[in-house]
């Protein structure tokens, strides 16, 4: 098992590869840094994938997960952190999305960003990022995940403000690192609460201390260690994969170039949070509170964020909340228990928001950086290939059968409609939330792609993107078509060989209700593709035959500036901490206090300076008097116990 | 035999006159002759002691002593000299370009 063995290898190879590009890539032609680039992270996919089929053999065997540790990181006391690295079946379904949809977003790059500055830069970040996030998927303890948590952010700060002479752009990636902080600071707590609760950041010491059998479910209302561990980790969750009320820093990163968008911002990083839950599914079903505060969050964001994504005009901009109100589902999933169900939407969303935020950017190229969907439409006939690609990922993220996110998403919304607590409300929202996916997604493509041209023909050249741009897009399409292929079977009563294939790390009991109602999960897959029937319905009674933009007012006006929030946090947050920071810790305590004490020792030493100045006169007589009179007093002190009682002794 | 105290109290008088002297006077010949008064006063002192104790150290020490001020009295006299000739004046008020 040589792969398995060496599993450090498939993080190193990007890491070489990001070190390589960034120290010399600056002065290679684009050739060489795409060989480096792309070799690293096609190497590393290929052992991503020798890895899977050797752990693959191993588990039939051994039947645990692969853990092996490196080397000690951190050792202190009886705390130890090291470089362990896990590989069981929720880590085999990340590491081949982030290697394998990571390959195709590098190879889509070195067509978009052919004519960009800094080309070297792009890939040297790109890699660094797929270190990181393999670092994530593959870490073994919170610790080292943490590791790859802050990596990512750091990749995607790096990224956002790829084209770093905009303000824009500095200022979303700022954004970004700050509102992430937020999150990652309850992260932090909750690894904190851990450690003093099981001595322990190892996952599997953790979870088997968890789920032993005197570990008591915490009951729903109390909030136990678990419980507030388990809300403190899903605060960190809700800052990586924008959650409310984090979520606001993901759409604002539409400012990093498309690959980036699609990669960080839609395929990988922001699924880490989902990632983390499942993997900390152990604590969470034991905190049914904490459970349902997820379920809620999730569930609020699917619709909130479907909402604002209903009237954007930025065609990245419908994508980014289109992208967190799927996060939401996904997190809607855990918090009715179904982790499966989760990381399958995980899985066929990386493929499908991939393929549309690709679109979108060849889209983008064709219309020489144009974003804004009023000023394209009649694109379908001139780049009929992206064309193609982005109807087949609107298809699938409707819900479409037989695409993919019809059963990713037709299982989310059967396990909350089997939930006992609220259950039926999470599917109603849940449902309407898919109107209203598919609703911006086909106006996105009526916007685009059909009706008149909006733009003037004389100044912007449509033309369709190269092959290493499309050929992506086509692998791309492809999977969002099969990739739910794996639960197919339990629409005529068979079995879902996706939550089967991830039993061994989730259990086999949320699909035990599968066969039981199979006629209910036939209604509700129905009543799903109604609904996205619906929405299409819509879309295309209001944008299908002529294109109106209207004014913009009312609920058009709120949704249109995202129900204000961004004002709002300005107003609660930004400028209280603003008018503080300025007024009390800059004027008063930085200027005032610190700088005073500085200021003051210094003048004190100078005072005193001055005034002994003056003992300096030049006059050599002056000098002699201090002689003598230093002689005096030396001369007194040492006679001091002879002249003390003859001077003194006589008032006694 | 004269008691060692006469010596003692001579010493510390002529020592006495000579710091009075170095700060009051003005005229660097007049503070370099105070000096070697000084020294002279302490000479005696060490004399006195050797002979009251019976020991030859005192009287070694004079005669280093007595080296020592040779051998300022040269430097210290040609420093008078260059002074005396770059200042045209003997006055130590005006020899201060050591000052702030």
């Amino acid at each position: 098992m040589p792969i398995l063995e060496n599993l450090w290898i498939i993080p190193l190879l990007p890491l070489l590869g990001s070190a390589i590009n960034g120290l010399f890539g600056a002065k290679w032609s684009k050739p060489i840094v795409n060989s480096v680039a792309l070799g690293s992270t096609g190497i590393s996919f290929l052992c991503a994938v020798e890895a899977v089929r050797e752990f693959l053999g191993y588990y039939g065997t051994n039947h645990k997960a692969w853990v092996k540790p490196f080397f000690d990181w951190i050792v202190a006391g009886s705390f130890r952190a090291g470089f362990d690295l896990q590989l069981d079946h929720l880590t085999v379904v990340m590491l081949l999305v982030v290697t394998g949809v990571g390959f195709l977003i590098h190879i889509y790059s070195t067509g978009y960003m052919a004519h960009e500055e800094g080309y070297f830069r792009f890939f040297s970040y790109l890699n660094l990022f797929m270190f990181f996030m393999l670092i994530l998927v593959l870490a073994a303890n919170y610790v080292l995940l943490f590791v790859g948590w802050e990596g990512v952010g750091l990749c995607s700060y790096l990224l956002i403000g790829f084209y770093y002479l905009r303000k824009s752009a500095a200022d979303a990636g700022k954004k970004a690192f700050i509102v992430n902080r937020i999150g990652d600071f309850g992260f932090m707590l909750g690894m904190f609460l851990l450690f003093r609760t099981f001595h322990s950041l190892d996952f599997a010491t953790v979870f088997a201390a968890a789920a032993k059998p005197e570990v008591a479910i915490e009951p729903m209302g109390q909030f136990g260690v678990l419980t507030i561990a388990c809300l403190l980790l899903f605060v960190g969750a809700t800052g990586k994969s924008a959650q409310l009320p984090l979520y606001v820093w993901l759409p604002d990163a539409m400012e990093g170039p498309t690959p980036v968008s699609a990669l960080i911002h839609a395929a990988t990083m922001v699924t880490a949070g989902v990632y983390m839950v499942a993997r900390s599914h152990v604590l969470f079903t034991h905190a049914p509170t904490a459970m349902y505060v997820v379920a809620i969050v999730g569930c609020a964001t699917a619709f909130f964020a479907a909402t604002i994504g209903l009237v954007q005009s930025d065609i990245k901009k419908v994508l980014a909340y289109s992208t967190v109100s799927q996060l939401g589902y996904m997190f809607l999933a855990c918090g009715v228990g179904a982790f499966g169900a989760g990381i399958f939407h995980l899985m066929t969303h990386a493929f499908f928001k991939a393929l549309l935020f690709l679109s979108a950017g060849s889209v983008i190229h064709a219309m020489g950086g144009e974003q804004d969907m009023w000023n394209m439409g009649g694109l379908g006939k001139k780049i009929r290939t992206t064309f193609l690609c982005m109807l087949f990922g609107t298809i699938a993220i409707a819900g479409f059968p037989p695409f993919a996110a019809f059963f990713s998403k037709d299982s989310i919304l059967f396990s909350a409609y089997n939930y006992p607590e609220n259950g039926k409300a999470f599917y109603a929202v849940g449902l309407f939330a898919a109107i209203l996916t598919s609703f911006y997604m086909f106006r996105l493509i009526w916007l685009t792609f059909a009706g008149e041209k909006r733009y003037d023909e004389h100044k912007v050249h449509v033309h369709e993107s190269p092959l290493n741009m499309t050929g992506p897009l086509m692998i791309l399409a492809f999977l969002s078509l099969t990739g739910g292929w794996f639960a197919a079977p339990a629409l005529w009563g068979g079995k879902d060989y996706f939550a089967e294939f991830l039993s061994p790390v989730f259990g086999a009991g949320e699909s035990a209700g599968a066969e039981s109602s199979a006629s209910l999960e036939h209604i509700l897959s129905s009543v799903a593709v109604a609904a996205a029937l619906a929405g299409l319905v819509v879309a295309w009674r209001m944008y299908g035959k002529q294109v109106n933009r209207g004014k913009s007012e009312g609920v058009h006006k709120l949704l249109y500036n995202k129900y204000y929030v961004d004002e709002l946090y300005a107003a609660v947050i930004i400028r209280p901490l603003m008018w503080l920071s300025t007024n009390v810790l800059w004027k008063v305590v930085d200027a005032g206090m610190i700088d005073g004490a500085v200021n003051g020792v210094a003048d004190g030493a100078a005072a005193v300076g001055d005034t002994l100045r003056h003992t300096q006169s030049g006059n050599t007589r002056s000098y002699a008097v201090w002689v003598v009179v230093g002689a005096m007093v030396l001369l007194g002190i040492i006679f001091w116990p002879i002249l003390h009682p003859a001077l003194f002794g006589g008032v006694r | 035999m004269v008691p060692t105290n006469y010596y003692l109290i001579l010493s510390a008088v002529l020592f006495g006159l000579g710091v009075v002297a170095f700060v009051f006077k003005r005229n660097i010949i007049t503070l370099f002759m105070a000096i070697e008064l000084m020294l002279n006063a302490v000479n005696l002192a060490f004399v006195a002691f050797s002979q009251a104790l019976g020991k030859p150290d005192g009287e070694v020490f004079v005669l280093f002593v007595i080296v020592v001020a040779a051998a300022e009295a040269a430097v210290g006299l040609g420093i008078i000299i260059l002074t005396a000739r770059n200042r045209r004046s003997l006055n130590v008020e005006h020899v201060d370009l050591l000052k702030l």
